[in-house]
């Protein structure tokens, strides 16, 4: 990297600060054409969640949330398909640390109550689906640093169906409520809250599964033999 | 000018660190830590930007949290790549193409 390109670097993106920041301080100064927190507290009455943000997440603009797992979803398998680990036994992922083993004993059970209280607080106060699984995902990961088998973590039917729980869970309410005659994603009236918190729940569980497979996915021993069909 | 409109020029400002370190750091990693800073600059600047009226506002908030979660996955989907990238040709960066140096006939 020579040195020429690097100032020209240094003032092309000194040239993007400069473009951004103006952007930004227009569109603050500009009007604003509809008040969007107005809008989503008038509604409210209607998503069948108390908090606003979960309500946007689960209720007004659920497609993105659908989409998002299935982005975290096909992430999740990309990286378990490019894994190189050789058994989820081996020693050489481990930490023996003394101390983390102590904690963890006291750790797990208060992680999993918080992961719980977490995604049950999300329907009238901060909270929901995305803050519970990545907690339960570093009790999962703390769990694999002490050496904890699991067993679900081989590719078989559990890891499936951990990775997937969520979006099918969230895609067959939505299509059932567009089956039902209604538009897609649009929940019924009566049960809105039972079929948010049902959605949540799986997303918890799926965001955790592919935060951890993520995880387990990435050490690589350099020493180990290629199994398939690599580049030697 | 409030805090929050404060935090989006500060987000600005992240993105444009975060596109200099992507474009000129050659280290794989640093390239990612400098994309992800380019990435928490944006949702600095949707919540900051979208809040500096002083009323939250829960619609981009939610598009945040969404995007936080999507980050963590696809920088972790990017490590195992990288790790297995080094792992097949023991390059910590990309590799310029040594046919593109030599005269074009």
């Amino acid at each position: 990297m020579g040195r020429l390109t690097l100032v020209t670097a240094g003032m092309v993106f000194s040239g993007v600060f400069a473009g951004l920041a103006w952007a930004v301080w227009t569109i603050a100064e500009a009007p604003v054409p509809v008040s969007l927190p107005t809008l989503v507290s008038e509604n409210l009455q209607a998503a069948g969640v108390e908090h606003p943000v979960t309500a946007v997440l689960l209720n007004f603009r659920s497609y993105d949330t659908l989409l998002e797992i299935a982005v975290l979803v096909i992430a999740g398998i990309a990286g378990i398909s490019m894994s190189r680990t050789r058994s989820l036994e081996d020693p050489g992922l481990r930490t023996s640390d003394s101390l983390l083993y102590a904690l963890e004993r006291w750790f797990f059970p208060v992680m999993m109550l918080f992961a719980g209280y977490l995604l049950w607080a999300g329907s009238d106060r901060p909270g929901g689906a995305f803050q519970a699984g990545s907690v339960l995902a570093a009790t999962a990961v703390l769990m694999r640093l002490g050496g904890v088998p699991m067993d679900f973590l081989r590719p078989g039917v559990m890891l499936r169906l951990g990775l997937t729980v969520g979006f099918s869970v969230f895609l067959v309410v939505a299509l059932a409520s567009a089956l039902d005659g209604d538009v897609f994603l649009q929940y019924p009236e009566v049960i809105t809250k039972p079929l948010i918190v049902l959605i949540e729940t799986g997303l918890t569980l799926s965001i955790a599964m592919v935060l951890l497979a993520l995880f387990v996915a990435a050490p690589i021993d350099p020493a180990e033999e290629l199994e398939e069909g690599g580049a030697e | 000018m409030s805090v929050s409109l404060l935090y989006a020029f500060a987000g600005v400002a992240l993105c444009a660190m975060g596109g200099l370190g992507f474009t000129v750091l050659e280290h794989l990693l640093r390239k990612l830590l400098a994309f992800n800073l380019m990435g928490s600059g944006v949702f600095l600047v949707l919540v900051g930007l979208a809040q500096h009226r002083g009323v939250p506002d829960p619609v981009p908030q939610a598009m945040v949290l969404t995007g936080i979660v999507v980050t963590i996955a696809a920088t972790a989907l990017a490590v195992v790549l990288m790790r297995r990238y080094y792992h097949l040709s023991g390059q910590t960066g990309l590799v310029v193409c040594e046919e593109r140096k030599e005269p074009m006939e």
